[in-house]
């Protein structure tokens, strides 16, 4: 398992869209992807639960990847969070 | 009577009945089903089925209105996806009862989950959940979108129409809308805009059920809402609508007519246009093509440049609708009074005669590539032309046409179609008129900018109220410059045109006739007012 915290910069927090963005790289890997967040996760291939984590700027948030392609996907997903939250 | 006030959107009058819109109220029943795997198909193909009328609604509203606006189908079309939702309906399916019932239970359950959260914004997610939920067991039920049920036309009073509304209503059935909520620039706002109908925004009223079948008067001239005025008020309402409709009518004879002089001597009237849904009203007054496409909207009100396919699917949208008439597309013209945060400008001491348009696409081609990539593989879909603003110098348009070829042939590796564009200037400073002779053997036709030519010309700003008497738009050294460009087009075997606010001037259309003028582009309102104008010349 490999993982990351990132600091949300995104005035919006992880709002419709970018969840919606996220969702789509999420799902693109064949890796489980959670996001945690002030206790709470949700599995990021899961546009309402992860719209409901209500992440705001500001934020830290835990991504957490596990299965076969981790390596490549931690890449793909770090790289999405820093260009877009 | 009752009274109201807001913003106007159009200047014209309404006189009818009144219909409150209210959102269709289907009531979905629970009942039990024998083949859940038969039904949970049902349930699958009216989620398909959803999503490719968002898919529909997504890029008709792209085009229209912009990705700001568009992205809302396209997250609905994302909610529809998520797992856990269609999980959530499908279990009940399989627990023996009706797909309706099913999405229903679903959508509530979701909607709640939303609802209860301490964020503004999420608390606003739960209307996407029912807003998707709806969508779907309409489909299921075989009910058609929400409209409006009359058999005469209507004055339609809503609290604010969702851009699914707007575009689906029936627009033989309206005589003007009033909503509660809204700016200027909302859904309703731009639809009443392109129908040519009366609207009045953000009037902030009550809506309350007895409204429904009163009579009401829509007054876009006084940006009045009145509910069963007395009488002598109505009369005069009525007497200014019948002026109103008498004029329009007067000019609405005119379509489909030349607009020649009474001595033959023919002039073109375009239209100018800001967004792809004007274009609706510039075909309706039958205007001749697009003399001025302002690109600034797609830059204006987001946090981030617009990308080459939104704006590929704008000019595209435009161009398909022009059919064969010409479009003529203005390159950005950002700065001066046009701020954008993105750009990140820095602010200047007289921004008029600063950083600003052909100036910033100069010194930051990434920028105008993009914009002309997007132009030049629209003209594939219509006859494009392009111009560029604020240019001084003929060193400038060489560097322009230099990018141009660039970009075609860039373009052309790709293997994208092109058509032949051609490429005007803005002529808008005194220099550019006065060195006409030498920037007509550059480019294919001028169109003149009256209103910064009139600013610079006579070193006048035209928001200055002190300046007023001052600014005046008839000036003769703005005259013999718009003449002297015309003359040195002409010698050059180019076009000229005029597409600021004196074009549709129209004490002066004589002038720009005599002067040899080609081409006159104004607001869509007015083509049909300078076409009266013109075959009234020698009539």
């Amino acid at each position: 398992m490999k993982e990351f915290r990132y600091v949300i910069t995104d005035p919006v927090g992880i709002h419709a869209r970018p969840a919606g963005l996220l969702v789509k790289q999420a799902a693109a890997v064949k890796s489980k992807v959670t996001i945690s967040c002030n206790g709470k996760s949700a599995d990021a291939k899961k546009l309402i639960m992860l719209m409901s984590l209500g992440v705001k700027q500001g934020m830290e948030v835990t991504c957490q990847i596990e299965g076969e392609d981790e390596d490549t996907a931690f890449d793909t997903l770090h790289s999405f969070f820093t260009e877009n939250l | 009577m009752e009274k109201y006030t807001g913003k106007s959107v159009l200047r014209g009058i309404a006189i009818g009945r009144i219909y409150r819109y209210e959102k269709s109220d289907y009531q979905v029943v629970k009942t039990e089903i024998s083949d859940a795997e038969a039904e949970k198909e049902r349930l699958f193909n009216a989620v398909e089925t959803a999503k490719k009328q968002l898919t529909a609604l997504y890029e008709e509203a792209l085009a229209n209105v912009g990705e700001d606006h568009a992205m809302i189908f396209d997250v609905h079309k994302m909610l529809l996806e998520d797992e856990d939702y269609l999980d959530a309906a499908a279990s009940v399916v399989l627990e023996g009862y009706n797909a309706e019932y099913a999405v229903e239970t679903a959508g509530n359950q979701f909607a709640e989950l939303f609802a209860s959260m301490d964020d503004e914004y999420m608390k606003a997610r739960a209307a996407d959940i029912k807003d998707i939920s709806a969508r779907v067991i309409r489909i299921l039920a075989g009910i058609p979108e929400d409209g409006i049920q009359t058999d005469e036309p209507v004055i339609v009073v809503a609290d604010d129409l969702t851009p699914s509304e707007t575009v689906k209503m029936d627009k033989n059935k309206i005589l003007a809308f009033v909503t509660v909520r809204g700016s200027a620039n909302s859904h309703t706002a731009i639809l009443a805009r392109s129908m040519n109908l009366p609207a009045l925004v953000n009037t902030k009223m009550q809506l309350t059920d007895d409204i429904n079948g009163k009579i009401g008067v829509v007054d876009g001239f006084d940006g009045e809402f009145l509910i069963e005025p007395e009488q002598a008020i109505l009369d005069d309402k009525i007497l200014l609508k019948n002026q109103w409709v008498a004029d329009l009518e007067a000019l609405e004879q005119l379509k489909g007519k030349d607009n020649v002089t009474g001595d033959g001597r023919r002039i073109d009237v375009f239209a100018n246009i800001g967004k792809v849904n004007d274009v609706e009203a510039a075909l309706e007054a039958d205007a001749g093509g697009i003399g001025l496409f302002r690109s600034e909207f797609l830059y204006l009100g987001r946090d981030s440049f617009p990308t080459e396919e939104e704006q590929f699917a704008s000019y595209k949208a435009v161009l398909e609708k022009m059919g064969d008439k010409k479009v003529v597309i203005r390159t950005l013209d950002i700065g001066a009074d046009k701020k954008v945060d993105y750009f990140n400008l820095e602010a200047e001491e007289n921004p008029a005669l600063g950083f600003r348009a052909i100036r910033i696409c100069l010194d930051r081609p990434e920028i105008f590539i993009t914009q002309l990539r997007a132009i030049y593989r629209a003209s594939a879909y219509g006859r494009a032309a392009i111009m560029f603003p604020m240019v001084v110098s003929t060193a400038e348009v060489k560097r322009i046409k230099e990018i141009v070829e660039q970009v075609k042939a860039e373009l052309g590796v790709e293997g994208y179609p092109m058509k032949e564009v051609e490429l005007g200037i803005m002529i808008e400073t005194p220099a550019a008129a006065v060195i006409s002779d030498e920037l007509a053997k550059e480019v294919d036709f001028f169109s003149i900018g009256t209103n910064d030519l009139t600013q610079y010309t006579l070193a006048v700003d035209r928001q200055n109220q002190k300046l007023e008497s001052t600014c005046d738009t008839h000036h003769p050294a703005v005259l013999r410059l718009i003449e002297m460009t015309v003359q040195n087009a002409h010698k050059a075997g180019i076009w000229a045109g005029i597409c600021g606010e004196l074009a549709a001037d129209t004490l002066l259309t004589e002038t720009f006739v005599n002067m040899g003028v080609d081409e006159l582009s104004v607001s869509a309102s007015s083509v049909l007012k300078v076409r009266k104008a013109v075959r009234d010349i020698n009539a």
